[in-house]
């Protein structure tokens, strides 16, 4: 069923009865060409990509739970390709470039919003580093703005300008980030790749990886044995345990970020803004509450809660950058396990076990690279080796030392 | 979540940094590349008991062998790090 506004239109005319499930339910077969493991945002673009971008329609995504319940879920919706190093900028921008047509592509509204990515800065060292990023941005192609102190008054009036510690000399502008309605995602992937034929398999859990002589033959689940010519891993957080199923050992580390929203409240903040004096970042949903988030507790988990030193954190943030917000209240916090790199930067690639891919540590940015990570994860399971936008995030750059450590903080997941 | 530092007593875990896994040890200099890149860059990143690094920075400084289950955040001991390689209990 395609939707369109006569299709509203004429359901609302026949009382809604004609609607039809977004997608099957199918029962799991023997086998398929490729098997997707994680039904995620990442995971249903990689199946649609396959079945859109190169005919491969004889796939499953097979999901522990239901579809988007684990970091698609989780997030706090941002997109933007704001990036400093080449091995990431062009995917990331590939990636925004994809969200822009997403929409008509799908023939789902996820509610894509370009309202802006604002990165803030304190110091004549942030603004240096702001204009080094957005210069480089600038030469892929990107648009990039440094704005002065005056010009961010001007977009966000409400701002702590003068904080004593901490007072706003300016902002990175990317007109073109936004936002997205993150169910929405899962959902329209889900669709998407369903109507070409995809089966999208839920509570399926992975329990085994079967090799025979080095090469993948299947997967073992909670719903039977599924035979597979290719077996792509898009499991986030849980990499490392899926990857030993396979008996691979990652790059990775799990780690557990919380995220935040305030009660609604009528429009103030007018697009995604980010604090550079402390770590956090702020948007507005269109319900009306304040979706914000800070850094990751910093200690290995699996536990999908955190802890109350890195609320205190972010809380603080939000007072030095924002201080009308003391008189919000927080209505829900959450969890969410991430793939922590060693370099901070995603793996797409092929793994030593053939017909065996890999598509993890995302660390906390994997939001906004579902569209690219799909499109490019499908094109390096379809041709067996990685598309040019892909091409460095090897799984072997750390043994290589061709590492994209956008941070600069070495092999310590905790500080990407 | 609170750390029971042996010399300290129990304190919340922001008076500490994490560093990681307990368990990796450090190759001999000439070691080969591969003991090296497994060293730095691969982990067993276990959802369950975890052995780790912890030093206890706003406190007595020590560097602390924690087990702690990743599932639960539920802490099962703490030693200093000569405790927990001599196996001596005493320190």
């Amino acid at each position: 069923m395609t939707y369109s506004f006569f299709r509203l239109a004429a359901e609302a005319l026949r009382g809604n009865v004609g609607w039809t499930p977004a997608w099957r339910d199918p029962e799991p077969k023997r086998a398929y060409d490729v098997v997707v493991v994680g039904g995620g945002g990442h995971g249903l673009a990689t199946a649609y990509y396959l079945a859109r971008e190169h005919g491969i329609s004889n796939v499953a995504v097979l999901e522990k739970g239901w579809i988007g319940s684990g970091n698609a879920g989780r997030n706090t919706t941002i997109i933007r390709s704001n990036y400093l190093l080449p091995g990431n900028e062009a995917f990331y921008e590939h990636s925004i470039q994809l969200w822009e047509g997403l929409e008509q592509d799908l023939n789902y509204n996820a509610m894509v919003s370009q309202r802006g990515v604002l990165n803030l800065f304190s110091t004549d060292a942030s603004r240096d580093a702001a204009a080094r990023r957005g210069n480089a941005m600038r030469l892929h192609g990107v648009d990039a703005e440094l704005l002065d102190a005056a010009q961010v008054r001007a977009m966000h009036p409400y701002l702590d300008f003068d904080n004593a510690r901490f007072p706003i000399k300016g902002g990175l502008l990317q007109r073109r980030g936004g936002t997205a309605r993150h169910d929405a995602v899962v959902w329209g992937f889900a669709r998407g790749a369903d109507r070409r034929g995809v089966d999208i398999l839920q509570n399926c859990e992975v329990t085994g990886i079967n090799v025979a002589n080095g090469h993948v033959t299947g997967v073992e689940t909670t719903r039977g044995p599924i035979g597979a010519g290719k077996v792509g891993l898009v499991v986030a957080g849980h990499s490392s345990r899926v990857a030993a199923m396979a008996g691979l050992r990652l790059p990775i580390e799990s780690h557990v970020l919380q995220a935040f929203v305030s009660e609604a409240v009528k429009p103030l903040v007018n697009g995604v803004v980010t604090f550079g004096a402390e770590h956090l970042y702020i948007s507005q949903s269109d319900k009306g509450g304040l979706v914000f988030g800070g850094d990751i507790d910093g200690y290995n988990s699996y536990a999908q809660r955190g802890n109350l030193p890195v609320v205190e954190a972010v809380m603080e943030a939000c007072m030095a950058m924002l201080p009308m917000l003391g008189r919000l209240r927080v209505v829900r916090s959450w969890g969410g396990i991430m793939d922590m790199s060693m370099d901070g930067s995603p793996i797409i690639d092929r793994s030593p076990i053939g017909g065996l891919y890999l598509n993890t540590g995302w660390c906390y940015g994997g939001f906004k690279a579902t569209p690219a990570s799909g499109w490019c994860f499908a094109h390096t399971i379809a041709k067996d080796a990685p598309h040019q936008l892909n091409a460095a995030m090897r799984l072997d750059r750390f043994a290589t030392g061709a590492l994209i450590d956008e941070r600069g903080a070495g092999p310590t997941p905790n500080k990407h | 979540m609170r750390i029971p530092c042996p010399h300290c007593g129990e304190r919340g875990s922001e008076e500490f940094s994490y560093l990681g896994a307990a368990d990796p040890v450090r190759p001999a200099a000439d070691a080969s590349i591969e003991a090296w890149h497994d060293y730095v860059y691969l982990r067993d990143n276990p959802a369950g008991v975890n052995r780790e690094l912890w030093q206890h920075v706003r406190g007595c400084r020590r560097w602390l062998v924690v087990t702690r289950d990743t599932r639960s955040h539920a802490i099962s001991g703490a030693l200093d790090v000569v405790q927990a390689r001599s196996g001596d209990a005493a320190i």
